[in-house]
C-alpha cells in the first residue's frame, strides 16, 4: 500500500502552513475570468436602480473640487502655484480619489467577503485585484473629465501647459495601484485580528491627504519642512501628475524612484502577510 | 483503482476565546493578565464541552486519516459538532489544517452552500457566470454549459430577471444547477440536497449518482441516513473530532443510529447560564416517548413528548412557549401554546407538548425554543436555536406510512393517510 501511494501523482497538497514564498500566482492567473467578473459585478451592480447611473462617477469629483475651491481656494485662500483654483483642485482630487478608493476598498477585503470566503475557495487576491481594476474604470472616467478641462485651460485660456512627461501617466497609476493594494492588503490582513483598524483606515486616509500636496502645492511648504512631505510616497506622484498635465509643480526623478521603491516594499510586505493569513483567517473572523 | 484523495493525520485546533471579534484593547487586556499571571479574562467556554479541550484549545478534528479511490462516494456522518463541517472546510481549502496534510488528484469543488456569491441585483444569466467563476469554472466552460444549466434549473423564462425577484425555490434551483454542472474530479457536498421541492431533490440526487457513475469522487455529508445509504458505498463516522468508524455505509449508519439512541435527549442549564431574562428563564428541556425515559431517537410510531421547564421570576408574567421544528434546512412547522397564560406566582413551571406519531418523517430534527409575549408590547424572553436535536427513523417493525414500501420516501412530514383503492369500475 505504502509504495503504491508514493507512486501517485498528486495535483494538489493541502498543508497546515503555506510557505512564505508560495504565492500561487499561477492559480491567480487561472482566476482571471473571475477577476474580470468581479470587476464587472462591482461596476454594474453599484449603479443599478440609481437614476443618474454612472454619471455619479463624474458628479463626485466635481462636487469635491467645488468644495475645495470654495473652502481652500476662496475662504482659506491657499496658494495654487498660479493655477486656476478649479483645475488645481480637480487634478488633486481625481488622482487622490483613485489611491484612496483602492486603499479603502482593499482594506475591507476579508471583512466584507467573509461569508463568501467562508464557503468556497478561490485565490483570495482576486478580490483586491478586481478592486484595483474597477477603480481604474472610475478613474478613467474621471480622468477623461479632467482632460477636457485641461484642454480648455490649455487651448482656450492658455494658463496650463502639459508637457511630454504625460507619458509617465501609466507609471503614476501603477504606483498608486501598488501603494493602494500594498497598504490595503496589509490592513485587511490585520483587520482579521483587530477590527479597530477598519475605522482607523478611512480616517487615516483622509488625514494623509492633508500630508500630501493635494490641496496645496509642494512649493508652498517652507524649504526646511519639505522633506517631511516628501517622505510621503504619494507626494511625488501627485506633484508629478500636476507637473505633467498642468505644467506647474515639481518632478524629481529621485523622489519618484523613492516612491517606486516604497511601493515595491509595501506591496511585498502586503502580499506576504495576505498570503500567510489567507489560509486560516476564517478561524479568526 | 487509483487513489483520488488521501487525508493524512489531519488535525484542526481552534483556540477558544479567539474565535469572534477581537479588538486591540482585548489583546492588550489579555497580555496584561498574562503578565500578572492571571487567567485569560476574555476566554469563552463553548456551550457544549466535548472533553477534548486542553488549555483553552479545542480539537475540532483529531488525527483523521482515510483514503478515497477514484469514483468512490463516501458518506460522512456524525452528530452536530463532531467535526464534519470542519473536515469539509479543510478539504475545500476554506480553512487550513493545524497539522497533517491532504493530497488531492484533480480539481475539487465544494457545494458547502449553494448560491454563494449570488448578487441580488444581477440577473439569472449574470449570476450563472459569476457563481460559476467563483466555483472555479472558466468563462468558456460556463458558456458551453449555459443552456444545460438553464434547463436543469427550470427558470428559462426568468433568466434575464434580477435574482432578487426570484422565489426562494427558483433561487435555490438556479444555484444548485450551476454547482451541479461543475466538472470537478472531486466533489464535496454538504446537505445541499435538502433544498427545493421533492421533484427537484430527486433530480439532484440523480445528478449526483450520475456524477459518481462518471468516476467522480464524492464526499457527501448528511444527517439523512437514508440518503447516505442510497448514495454511498462507504461511510465514515466522526465523533468529537475523531474518526471512529470507517466501512460499508449500511454498517456505519446503523452504528451511528444505535449510538445516537444512547444519548439522553435532555438538556438543562444552571441558574446563571439559563437562557432568558429575569422574568422567564429556560431551565431545561427533555424529549421522551410514552415510557417517560428521555431519549433522542424515536420510531415513527412513537408519540414524542417535549417538556420545557422554566423559571418565572416576576409575578403575573404573561407569555406563551413555542417550538420550531427544523429539518433538512427548512422549518418543518412551528407550534405555539394556544393561549398566553398568566403565571401569577414566581417559581418553576413546565409545559409539555405531544407530537403525534406518524407526523414527522425519517430525518434529524432540531428544535428552536422561544418564549414570548405578543399581546400588548411584544417581548421575547427566550429565543434559542438548536436547543435540542433528535432523530426519527422507521424501524419498519410496526405499521407506518411506508406500508411495505422500503425505498426512499420523500418529505419532511410523514402522515399515515388512508388510501381507498376502488374495485374495478369499468373497462
Amino acid at each position: 500500500m505504502q509504495t503504491m501511494i508514493e507512486k501517485e501523482k498528486w495535483t494538489d497538497v493541502i498543508k497546515p502552513q503555506r510557505n512564505w514564498l508560495d504565492w500561487r500566482l499561477g492559480e491567480l492567473w487561472r482566476a482571471r475570468d473571475l477577476i474580470m467578473l468581479f470587476v464587472w459585478r462591482d461596476f454594474v451592480s453599484v449603479y443599478k436602480q440609481t437614476i443618474l447611473g454612472p454619471l455619479w462617477y463624474l458628479i463626485q469629483p466635481i462636487l469635491t473640487t467645488l468644495t475645495f475651491t470654495v473652502i481652500f481656494g476662496q475662504i482659506a485662500a491657499l496658494p495654487t502655484d498660479q493655477l486656476p483654483d478649479f483645475i488645481f483642485y480637480l487634478s488633486g482630487s481625481v488622482i487622490w480619489a483613485y489611491f484612496a478608493e483602492c486603499l479603502n476598498k482593499t482594506s475591507m477585503t476579508f471583512i466584507s467577503n467573509s461569508s463568501l470566503f467562508g464557503k468556497v475557495y478561490f485565490p483570495r487576491l482576486a478580490v483586491p485585484i478586481s478592486v484595483l481594476i474597477s477603480n481604474l474604470i472610475a478613474f478613467a472616467i474621471q480622468f477623461a473629465l479632467f482632460l477636457l478641462f485641461v484642454l480648455y485651460y490649455w487651448l482656450v485660456a492658455g494658463v496650463v501647459t502639459p508637457n511630454w512627461s504625460v507619458v509617465l501617466l501609466p507609471v503614476y497609476i501603477l504606483m498608486m495601484a501598488g501603494l493602494g493594494l500594498g497598504f490595503g492588503v496589509i490592513v485587511s490582513a490585520l483587520t482579521t485580528r483587530y477590527r479597530d483598524l477598519q475605522f482607523l483606515v478611512r480616517f487615516g486616509v483622509q488625514l494623509v491627504m492633508y500630508a500630501t500636496p493635494v490641496i496645496y502645492p509642494l512649493s508652498s511648504i517652507p524649504e526646511k519642512y519639505q522633506f517631511l512631505i516628501k517622505a510621503n510616497p504619494m507626494t511625488s506622484i501627485v506633484e508629478g501628475f500636476r507637473y505633467s498635465f498642468l505644467g506647474s509643480g515639481t518632478i524629481e526623478v529621485w523622489n519618484l524612484l523613492y516612491s517606486f521603491l516604497f511601493m515595491l516594499i509595501t506591496l511585498l510586505i502586503g502580499i506576504l502577510l495576505f498570503n500567510r493569513i489567507e489560509a486560516t483567517f476564517m478561524d479568526t473572523v | 483503482m487509483t487513489l483520488s484523495v488521501s487525508v493524512e493525520n489531519i488535525s484542526k485546533q481552534y483556540r477558544l476565546g479567539v474565535i469572534g471579534n477581537r479588538t486591540l484593547y482585548e489583546d492588550i487586556n489579555r497580555w496584561w493578565a498574562k503578565v500578572r499571571g492571571l487567567p485569560d479574562p476574555l476566554e469563552k467556554i463553548g456551550e457544549m464541552d466535548y472533553g477534548n479541550r486542553a488549555d483553552g484549545l479545542i480539537w475540532a478534528l483529531h488525527d483523521i486519516s482515510f483514503q478515497l479511490k477514484q469514483g468512490e462516494v463516501l458518506g460522512v456522518i456524525g452528530r452536530n459538532g463532531a467535526g464534519k463541517s470542519t473536515l469539509l472546510k479543510i478539504l475545500s481549502k476554506v480553512t487550513g489544517p493545524t497539522t497533517g496534510q491532504i493530497k488531492l488528484k484533480g480539481r475539487i469543488a465544494s457545494l458547502l452552500e449553494v448560491g454563494t456569491g449570488f448578487h441580488p441585483e444581477l440577473t439569472g444569466r449574470e449570476n450563472i457566470y459569476l457563481n460559476g467563476a467563483i466555483l472555479g469554472m472558466s468563462r468558456d466552460e460556463i458558456s458551453k454549459k449555459f443552456d444545460e444549466i438553464i434547463s436543469f434549473s427550470e427558470v428559462e423564462k426568468f433568466v434575464d430577471t434580477p435574482v432578487k425577484r426570484y422565489s426562494s425555490g427558483m433561487y435555490v434551483r438556479l444555484a444548485f444547477a450551476v454547482a451541479a454542472h461543475l466538472d470537478p474530479e472531486i466533489m464535496v457536498v454538504d446537505e445541499v440536497l435538502a433544498v427545493g421541492d421533492a421533484a427537484f431533490q430527486r433530480k439532484c440526487l440523480g445528478k449526483l449518482s450520475e456524477n459518481a457513475g462518471e468516476g467522480r469522487t464524492v464526499l457527501f455529508v448528511s444527517h439523512n441516513m437514508a440518503a447516505i445509504n442510497r448514495l454511498c458505498s462507504r461511510a465514515i463516522l466522526l465523533e468529537r473530532g475523531r474518526l471512529i468508524d470507517d466501512g460499508p455505509a449500511t454498517e456505519v449508519t446503523a452504528k451511528y443510529l444505535s449510538g445516537a439512541a444512547e444519548e439522553d435527549g435532555t438538556r438543562s442549564w444552571t441558574d446563571n447560564e439559563a437562557p432568558g431574562t429575569d422574568r422567564v428563564r429556560l431551565l431545561g428541556m427533555s424529549l421522551y416517548a410514552e415510557d417517560g425515559v428521555p431519549k433522542s431517537v424515536f420510531d415513527v410510531n412513537d408519540e414524542i413528548f417535549i417538556r420545557l421547564k422554566y423559571r418565572v421570576g416576576v409575578p403575573n408574567t404573561t407569555f406563551r412557549c413555542a417550538l420550531i421544528f427544523n429539518t433538512q434546512g427548512v422549518i418543518a412547522f412551528a407550534s405555539v401554546e394556544p393561549t398566553e397564560t398568566v403565571r401569577s406566582e414566581p417559581g418553576v413551571y413546565q409545559s409539555v407538548v405531544r407530537v403525534p406519531a406518524h407526523l414527522l418523517a425519517e430525518s434529524e430534527y432540531s428544535l428552536n425554543v422561544s418564549i414570548f409575549a405578543s399581546a400588548g408590547a411584544k417581548q421575547h424572553y427566550v429565543n434559542l436555536r438548536n436547543a435540542l436535536n433528535f432523530q426519527v427513523y422507521d424501524s419498519m417493525t410496526k405499521p407506518s406510512a411506508r406500508g411495505d414500501y422500503t425505498q426512499n420516501l420523500l418529505g419532511i412530514v410523514r402522515p399515515m393517510l388512508q388510501w381507498d383503492i376502488s374495485a374495478k369500475q369499468s373497462n
